[in-house]
């Protein structure tokens, strides 16, 4: 039961910050086609800046003004990079996505070395809030799941109840008729692009000190960020929650189990011979296929439902 | 008969030259590594240039060819099956080739962004999978073998690098043709139609997603091939060569040589391979070069190197080249200077930050300074903003320049 | 005339470039140093090519070997890949170097053995020696033994004895549990401690014994829920780097009670992305920093200091490599046995070379090219001034000694049968 318990609250805490990640990669997919391959490294970004600002200025400065930065710094490489390259088209587009990540990285290392940086969690915020069973559950991650929580009621209303909103949610299907309605299209993608990167930003102000802030931390989740939208849909928040959290789900509670073949097979009395055909087959265990399953998950929705589970249409 | 032949008669020249003009061990491991590049970044334009196919994945075909390979060298090795090293390559390619035929029917059933992500996804969890079944992959150490077999059709040892070399050659200069000739079949130029209009190549009769099947199958063939060979050259294959850092290299060297023409993929892949080898011991910021490399091409160079070579080819038979050449060393000389604006800058950058000992001084070309004083700094941005204000008007005069060539041309055709 | 210069330029340009990193003098004695200079292990790389930077520039004002010659260290950046390290093994022979250096990754140990082996058969007017800091996988000196390598470091199954003997003295421990990476080093170590426990301390139960995907879990508070709920008193992992530090971190978060056996958690940048979660951390070693406090050798602690300030950042980055220390003066004196840098006579001279450290004898084993040498079981803790004086990457926590196995003690039965040219 304590461990039912406890891994739904870790569960539900990683997928919310999977969510913050992937809500501007979805709504950037969705709208302009492109997979941008350079959206953890705003993550990365945002983890960077927050420890540079919190040195200064402390960790609620750094809250506000490391996303506010990221989202210029966003919105900026669109204007100036994709939208330059646009008219190549998406493989162009999507390789330049993929050179800048590269780039971001490689300053990254330039300017704050290769160690790993000690960006810890704000005292203020470093005690334990209650007890469950026999773990105690730190308030930092009361604090994150607040805070995601927060965006995603935001961003939810900000896209159905504005003007904007609406006009986003528009071009996300019909991106040629809004051109048409006299909207400035372009102006839109650059918003787009500057919000997402935001919340990438944010992700990594909250998520750099509870996780770890090093030059690879872009590539330890840029996949599983892919995995989300495409599985919820792209364009799609409610779908890119959902496909956060289920990815989560799925990833704690492999974690739980250490059956393998062996044992399915044991339930129907038979018996491996000392030396079978492919011996690592057998003795692979339910959690050591945790990294594996997203990605299955992942190519099976490819395949059978492309538009994922609340997506509206395919690429 | 020479025109026709010419080009690959002297590409076989090249290649029985090269090993012995430079014959230092590291020269000719970097020849061959450039030309198994060859046959793999080929064999990938295979997808990208003549399908439209954007693949993250296609390390997987390479990584399996090379993981057969040298389970089969180990084989004969042990007595097994007496293959002559000569055609273990031909094993990695029937490997890539089986492979290929389930993923390939799988993730061709789309196009456009859903097949790159399907790659993306597929090569996740075969990397994955590398990990999960160690007593074929060998886990993290990988799989060695000894490529002296006793079975030659030569009767060449292949205790060498140059011998390995010429190996090597001898199945570029086989798959290249191959590949070559793919492009001229019936299959070859319906990949390029269901490339360009996916919705009308079906009216004429053809199912796209075969296709697109046949041309993946193919190229998972040839890049069997080209991991046979580095697993030859290598005497060792491991989880690096099959995930996802393998396969953006070859992206990156294909779309740097240029998907648009044939002989693109080659120069990319003997430049990226270059550069990749060499700055690593001259410089520790090869990464930035070659990433800023990478973006200029996209930014301002979509079709690669070879598209900027063909571009010019109609002027060149005109015989209205030289009046750009001029221009072109102009411009070339205000690259230079941005270039070596640039270059000082990112050094001592560098050097401050990452060497292990910054604060001694720093050589470049011959000249030592100190890297935290001004005026290399001074020096880099100016000659940044030098070049840049020289090479505005350069630019413009070369765009005025190629429209009166243009012009030129076209008159003397109607004339 | 303006072309042919820039012409003349450019080619002077591409020369230097070409030919501004290789020495042309053959004086100093050159040691290759392989490992990742750049990419996500650059920071690993980095530190060690500074320990090894700095033991070279103390041997050389020191008066260098054989009578004056000195030494000198070349980095490549094999970027802890295998091909790529097999490339630059090539450009160091080139070059001319008969020495190389090597310790992250036993996938790029591996290679470099068989490739090591393979050139020196192949070319034995150009042999070259391997020497291994860090790459610590048992059968490269045990069945995969090889003339041409020397290990430096203890390898898993001799850091695994040092472990279970502490826990052997420790009665209140009957439950285990082993978490490790899915990977071949993972493995090794979980399968060494089930064999020693069982055969030290048939009454411990193993309660656990999870492999998780290397470098890719982010949060590990699933498995800390998972050792809370089989209720086990001492952990025994083989982590390093993120995979530790989270592990650590998710450790600290939970409030989980039990004591953890790591063979990495002082590992170069994993203390200063644990911070305080280093707390009552154990690991195992053969050098930490407060040794010089406990076996009161203050020249120990000058010689830390003196790196520190020197390289390590202000201990942002500190001392760590304590077998570099013993393998850079037991270099220096085979050089001097065997009177030239021949790779083969130094090889002989190092077979079966005792030296004496600042905390005891150590043994070059003759038969396996294995080196012996006390491991310590240490436990991290605030710092206090007194026993623990100093504290690992300024966190404010340092180690202090627990359990000390002997030199001797450390040996494990060898299955090595090697070849000698």
């Amino acid at each position: 039961m304590e461990f039912y318990v406890i891994s739904l609250l870790n569960s539900l805490v990683f997928g919310m910050l999977l969510f913050m990640l992937s809500s501007g990669l979805t709504l950037i997919f969705g709208m302009m086609g492109v997979l941008n391959f350079a959206h953890a490294s705003f993550y990365m970004l945002g983890a960077y800046f927050a420890f540079q600002i919190s040195q200064f200025a402390g960790f609620w400065t750094a809250l506000v003004i490391a996303p506010i930065l990221i989202g210029l710094l966003g919105a900026a490489v669109e204007r100036f990079g994709l939208r330059t390259v646009h008219k190549h088209g998406h493989v162009a587009e999507l390789l330049f996505t993929f050179g800048l990540a590269f780039m971001i990285e490689e300053l990254i290392l330039l300017i704050w070395g290769r160690v790993a940086l000690n960006y810890q969690v704000p005292s203020s915020l470093d005690f334990t809030i209650f007890r469950l069973f026999e773990s105690d559950f730190p308030v930092y991650r009361l604090f994150m799941l607040a805070i995601s929580v927060f965006i995603f009621v935001v961003l939810y209303l900000l896209l159905t109840k504005t003007r904007t909103g609406i006009i986003i949610q528009a071009s996300l299907t019909h991106p040629e008729g809004v051109g048409m309605l006299g909207h400035n299209v372009p102006r839109i993608f650059m918003l787009v692009f500057g919000g997402g990167s935001a919340l990438a930003g944010l992700a990594g102000v909250i998520g750099g000190n509870y996780l770890m802030t090093s030059p690879s931390m872009a590539i330890l989740l840029g996949p599983i960020v892919f995995v989300v939208i495409v599985i919820g849909g792209m364009g799609s928040l409610t779908g890119a929650l959902i496909a956060s959290l289920l990815i989560a789900t799925l990833q704690t509670f492999a974690v739980g189990y250490d059956y393998s073949l062996i044992d399915l097979l044991a339930v129907f009395n038979i018996e491996l011979g000392p030396e079978p055909w492919f011996p690592d087959l057998w003795r692979i265990k339910v959690e050591n296929t945790g990294p594996l399953l997203p990605y299955l998950l992942m190519v099976i929705m490819l395949i059978l439902r492309p538009k994922g589970i609340m997506g509206e249409r395919e690429s | 008969m020479l025109k026709r032949y010419g080009v690959w008669i002297a590409a076989a020249l090249i290649l029985v030259i090269l090993p012995q003009i430079f014959d230092s061990g590291f020269a000719i491991t970097m020849l061959s590594e450039m030309c198994i590049a060859i046959i793999f970044a080929l064999s990938y334009n295979m997808l990208l240039g003549q399908g439209g196919m954007l693949s993250f994945g296609h390390a997987v075909f390479y990584g399996f060819g090379g993981f057969i390979s040298i389970h089969a060298i180990n084989v004969v090795n042990d007595g097994g099956v007496p293959i002559p090293l000569e055609l273990i390559p031909l094993v990695g390619g029937l490997a890539g080739f089986i492979f290929a035929i389930p993923l390939g029917y799988i993730s061709t059933k789309k196009a456009g962004t859903t097949f790159a992500l399907i790659s993306l996804g597929l090569v996740e969890l075969v990397v994955a999978c590398v990990l999960l079944f160690p007593s074929f992959f060998g886990g993290e150490e990988g799989v060695s073998g000894d490529r002296m077999l006793e079975f030659s059709l030569t009767g060449v040892g292949f205790g060498s690098g140059i011998e390995v070399f010429y190996l090597i050659a001898f199945w570029l200069i086989v798959t290249s043709a191959l590949m070559y000739l793919q492009t001229q079949t019936p299959l070859g130029r319906m990949a390029n139609a269901v490339r360009d209009n996916p919705e009308r190549a079906p009216f004429v009769g053809y199912n796209i997603h075969l296709v697109r099947f046949f041309q993946f199958s193919l190229s998972g063939f040839f890049a069997g091939i080209a991991g046979g060979l580095l697993a030859i050259n290598y005497e060792i294959v491991n989880s690096e060569m099959i995930g996802a850092a393998a396969s953006g290299h070859v992206l990156l060297m294909t779309y740097i040589g240029g998907v648009g023409h044939f002989f693109g993929p080659i120069l990319g892949a003997i430049l990226y391979t270059f550069l990749h080898l060499t700055l690593v011991n001259i410089t520790m910021a090869g990464q930035i070069y070659l990433g800023v490399l990478f973006i200029v091409i996209i930014l301002w160079a979509p079709n690669g190197m070879a598209g900027i070579i063909m571009v010019h080819r109609p002027l060149w038979q005109a015989g209205l080249i030289r009046g750009l050449l001029p221009h072109y060393l102009v411009a070339l000389a205000a690259g230079l200077v941005v270039f070596f604006g640039a270059m000082i800058l990112v050094e001592i950058n560098y050097h401050l930050s990452l060497s292990i000992e910054p604060d001694n001084p720093i050589r470049l070309f011959g000249v030592e300074f100190k890297a935290n004083s001004w005026p290399p700094w001074i020096v880099s941005i100016g000659l940044i903003l030098v070049g840049f204000f020289l090479l505005r008007p350069i630019m413009k005069n070369i765009r005025l320049k190629w429209d009166e060539l243009t012009r030129e041309m076209q008159k003397g055709k109607f004339a | 005339m303006k072309l042919k210069n820039m012409l003349l330029f450019l080619l002077g340009t591409v020369v230097c470039l070409v030919f501004s990193n290789s020495a042309f003098s053959a004086d100093p004695i050159r040691i290759a140093y392989i490992d990742p200079l750049s990419g996500a292990f650059g920071d690993v790389g980095d530190a060690g090519h500074k320990h090894f930077k700095f033991m070279a520039d103390k041997i050389n004002s020191e008066g260098g070997v054989l009578g004056g010659i000195q030494l000198e260290i070349v980095p490549f950046d094999n970027k802890i890949s295998a091909k790529e390290s097999l490339v630059q093994l090539k450009h160091a022979i080139d070059q001319g170097i008969r020495f190389i250096t090597q310790g992250n990754g036993s996938s790029v140990a591996g290679a470099l053995i068989e490739a090591v082996k393979k050139h020196n058969k192949r070319n034995p007017d150009k042999t070259v020696l391997y020497f291994n800091y860090a790459a610590v996988t048992p059968a490269f000196t045990q069945e995969k033994c090889d003339f041409w390598h020397f290990r430096f470091d203890a390898h898993v199954d001799m850091k695994m004895q040092a472990i279970t003997d502490a826990i052997k003295k420790t009665p209140s421990i009957n439950k285990v549990y082993l978490i490790d990476q899915d990977y071949v080093f993972g493995h090794a170590v979980s399968a060494a401690a089930k064999k020693m426990l069982k055969e030290k301390r048939p009454d411990i139960e193993i309660v656990g014994d999870t492999f998780h995907p290397i470098g890719k879990v982010k949060d590990f508070s699933p498995y800390v829920a998972k050792i809370k709920k089989s209720g086990a008193q001492a952990v025994i992992t083989g982590n390093w780097g993120a995979d530790m530090s989270l592990l650590g971190k998710s450790v600290k978060e939970s409030g989980l009670d039990a004591a953890f056996y790591t063979f990495y958690a002082g590992g170069l940048g994993t203390p200063s992305t644990m911070g305080s979660a280093m707390n009552g951390l154990r690991q195992v070693t053969e050098w930490h920093d407060n040794l010089s406090v406990e076996e009161d050798r203050p020249g120990d602690a000058e010689f830390r200091m003196s790196y520190n300030e020197k390289f390590g950042e202000g201990g942002k980055v500190p001392w760590y490599y304590g077998r570099i220390r013993t393998m850079m003066e037991m270099l220096v004196k085979a050089f001097n046995k065997a009177g030239s840098a021949d790779p083969k006579a130094v090889a002989y001279a190092m077979e079966g070379m005792e030296h004496t450290t600042y905390y005891g004898k150590v043994v070059m084993g003759a038969k396996d090219h294995q080196l012996l040498q006390p491991l310590y079981i240490s436990r991290f803790t605030k710092t206090d001034g007194k026993m623990v004086k100093y504290d690992r990457e300024n966190t404010g926590f340092g180690p202090t000694t627990e359990a000390k196995t002997q030199t001797m003690d450390t040996a494990t039965p060898s299955s090595c049968n090697m070849k000698r040219p």
